[in-house]
């Protein structure tokens, strides 16, 4: 069960705003976070908490690959994004690194700015403890909630790589 | 089946794949570069193999920062310079790197029928040789430098149709504008664009690779063009192993087929702070600007520097405006000064940079102040991606960039000539 107080953002939220250009001469997810969406709220580190959920409008995460931006989320504490969309690349890369993202419109329009909010992961089910009502977002997909099961992709690749002792695992298509 | 789903099913040995459709797909190029690298190593490492699967099929290059613009910098292009010679695969450093949606295809690496991935959000640039090309993270390219395949969900797809000529001075750039102007900048989340009509006929491969490129803006996965006989000459000189071309089926079904006449359409200016701010640069009023780039994976091929040198020939930048330009590859440096196209933009008072994504992303090369305003060919204006967050960019294809340089203000190339 995850537990924390709501930082709200709006729609089309990039990753260039999660994680400014100028920080990706570093790839420690440690130094990263220390700028963790500094372009469009620079007290976000300052007030973040263990815990705490970021919920958004549409198209959350657009812009960019970086998989700096879903890390430095990551290790800033929070532990969970609701929104009502992800853009696709930013989706993936949570999903691979082990960033639970959860997608309902009625949540996003349900909570507020400094709510506490309280997520089961497993059911999907999504709690405003501060004005009592419940939501359910969108379940996963087969394929994605295995991978999160397993510890994300690098994990599933390296049982897959073990258990076929190579990985050779097609003929060379050219 | 429709052209993306063809490619996608011959990739994943099945007869058909239909969107929504979770498949493993064999991958012929993977892609990083020294942003997106340095994090794909890292995660290579623990997955257990000590080499790639193939070293032919991987590729990085060095192009965000390089010439490094400072230690972090210089850091972590060693690492991603030292992998790549441990493991042995493709590898382009300062001298032989080029900005590398313009550099790939260039080199014959990206060629019909292929499937790309890329950990950089705009490796969809490739669909223009009629390949099914997506940006992906890093974990994703360390996944697949194991083992060759990685997960996909087949898209749904979009299938544009563009009637009418291109005006003068419109161009790939125009038709990409203006198209996530009207369908927003997630029209297209998780679909495939596929981009046709007696407009695409005619466009030339550089105003391909310019509109495949921004289908991410749309929040396409991909963008897609038919193979012609303008990309087979494209591709016939370059390509160094076999391809596949393939065709949609007659009856292919796709989501949506969405329908523009672009007879009339005028050169589209993105406003700040989105590239789905469309509007014609007549609609614009007065917008002074302090900056003109003409560079990028977007527009930083030969074509796109012949338009700006037509422009600025013979002309002068104004003095209040920095313009800077940026051949995308080495070869494109090469070919504009053979054909004297760097001479005019030095005649003209604008700086020609080696090839770089810098300023695009706000990495260096041409940083914005707060308050400052810059025309850019590049592909984004999102808050702070050329630097201060009080500053503006206004995306435009070369000819307004140079105009605008001249004039000072975000200008037409009408009020040029």
């Amino acid at each position: 069960m995850l537990k924390g107080k709501v930082h709200q953002y709006g729609a089309n939220v990039d990753t260039d705003a999660i994680i400014p250009a100028r920080y990706l001469n570093i790839s420690e997810a440690e130094l990263l976070t220390k700028h963790c969406m500094e372009d469009i709220d620079l007290d976000f580190v300052k007030r973040v908490k263990p815990g705490d959920i970021i919920v958004a409008d549409t198209n959350f995460g657009c812009g960019s690959s970086r998989e700096h931006a879903p890390l430095a989320i990551k290790t800033s504490g929070i532990s969970c994004v609701i929104a009502k969309s992800f853009a696709r690349i930013f989706f993936r890369n949570a999903i691979n690194i082990g960033l639970p993202l959860l997608e309902s419109e009625a949540a996003v329009d349900g909570i507020s700015n400094g709510n506490m909010v309280e997520v089961d992961l497993e059911k999907g089910i999504i709690k405003n403890l501060t004005t009592g009502k419940q939501f359910t977002a969108k379940p996963y997909p087969e394929f994605m909630s295995q991978l999160v099961k397993t510890g994300g992709l690098i994990e599933y690749t390296r049982q897959r790589v073990a258990s076929n002792k190579s990985n050779r695992f097609y003929e060379r298509r050219s | 089946m429709n052209l993306a789903e063809k490619i996608l099913a011959a990739h994943c040995e099945k007869k058909a794949v239909t969107p929504g459709e979770f498949i493993n797909v064999q991958t012929d190029l993977i892609l990083s570069n020294d942003i997106t690298a340095p994090i794909a190593i890292k995660e290579f490492r623990k997955i257990g193999v000590k080499k790639v699967f193939d070293p032919k099929k991987i590729v990085m290059v060095a192009d965000h920062f390089v010439p490094n613009k400072d230690i972090t910098s210089a850091e972590q292009v060693k690492l991603m310079r030292d992998f790549a010679y441990e493991q042995g695969i493709m590898y382009y450093d300062v001298g032989q790197m080029g900005i590398e949606h313009c550099l790939l295809p260039e080199k014959g690496l990206v060629l019909p029928g292929d499937v790309i991935i890329g950990a950089d959000s705009h490796t969809c640039t490739y669909g223009a040789v009629g390949a099914f090309a997506t940006g992906m993270g890093s974990t994703d390219i360390a996944a697949a430098m194991a083992t060759g395949d990685i997960w996909m969900k087949v898209p749904p797809i979009i299938k544009f149709i563009y009637h009418g000529k291109l005006g003068k001075w419109v161009g790939g750039k125009d038709l990409i504008l203006y198209t996530i102007g009207q369908i927003g900048v997630d029209g297209a989340l998780y679909a495939a664009m596929e981009f046709t009509g007696e407009a695409i006929d005619n466009l030339p491969m550089d105003g391909r690779f310019t509109m495949a490129n921004m289908a991410i803006e749309a929040g396409g996965k991909a963008g897609i063009f038919h193979v012609d006989q303008n990309t087979l000459d494209y591709v016939k000189l370059r390509a160094k192993r076999p391809y596949k071309v393939y065709e949609p089926d007659a009856n292919a079904e796709y989501a949506q087929v969405i329908e523009y006449d672009i007879s009339k359409m005028e050169p589209q200016v993105s406003l700040p702070h989105l590239p789905s701010n469309a509007k014609p640069v007549s609609k614009l009023g007065k917008i002074e600007i302090d900056q003109s780039v003409i560079g990028s994976c977007t527009n930083g091929r030969i074509s796109d520097l012949r338009i700006a040198a037509e422009i600025l020939k013979g002309k002068k930048v104004h003095p209040k405006v920095r313009c800077i330009v940026i051949p995308g590859t080495q070869q494109i440096y090469l070919d504009a000064m053979h054909e004297g196209l760097i001479e005019i933009f030095i005649n003209a008072g604008a700086v020609v940079s080696t090839p770089t994504c810098g300023p695009c992303l706000g990495g260096y090369m041409g940083i914005l102040a707060g308050g400052e305003k810059a025309i850019s060919t590049t592909n984004r204006n999102f808050v702070g991606r050329m630097g201060s967050t009080k500053s503006e960019v206004y995306l435009a294809n070369p000819a307004v960039a140079a105009a605008s340089a001249i004039t000072g203000r975000i200008s037409s190339p009408e009020e040029i000539k």
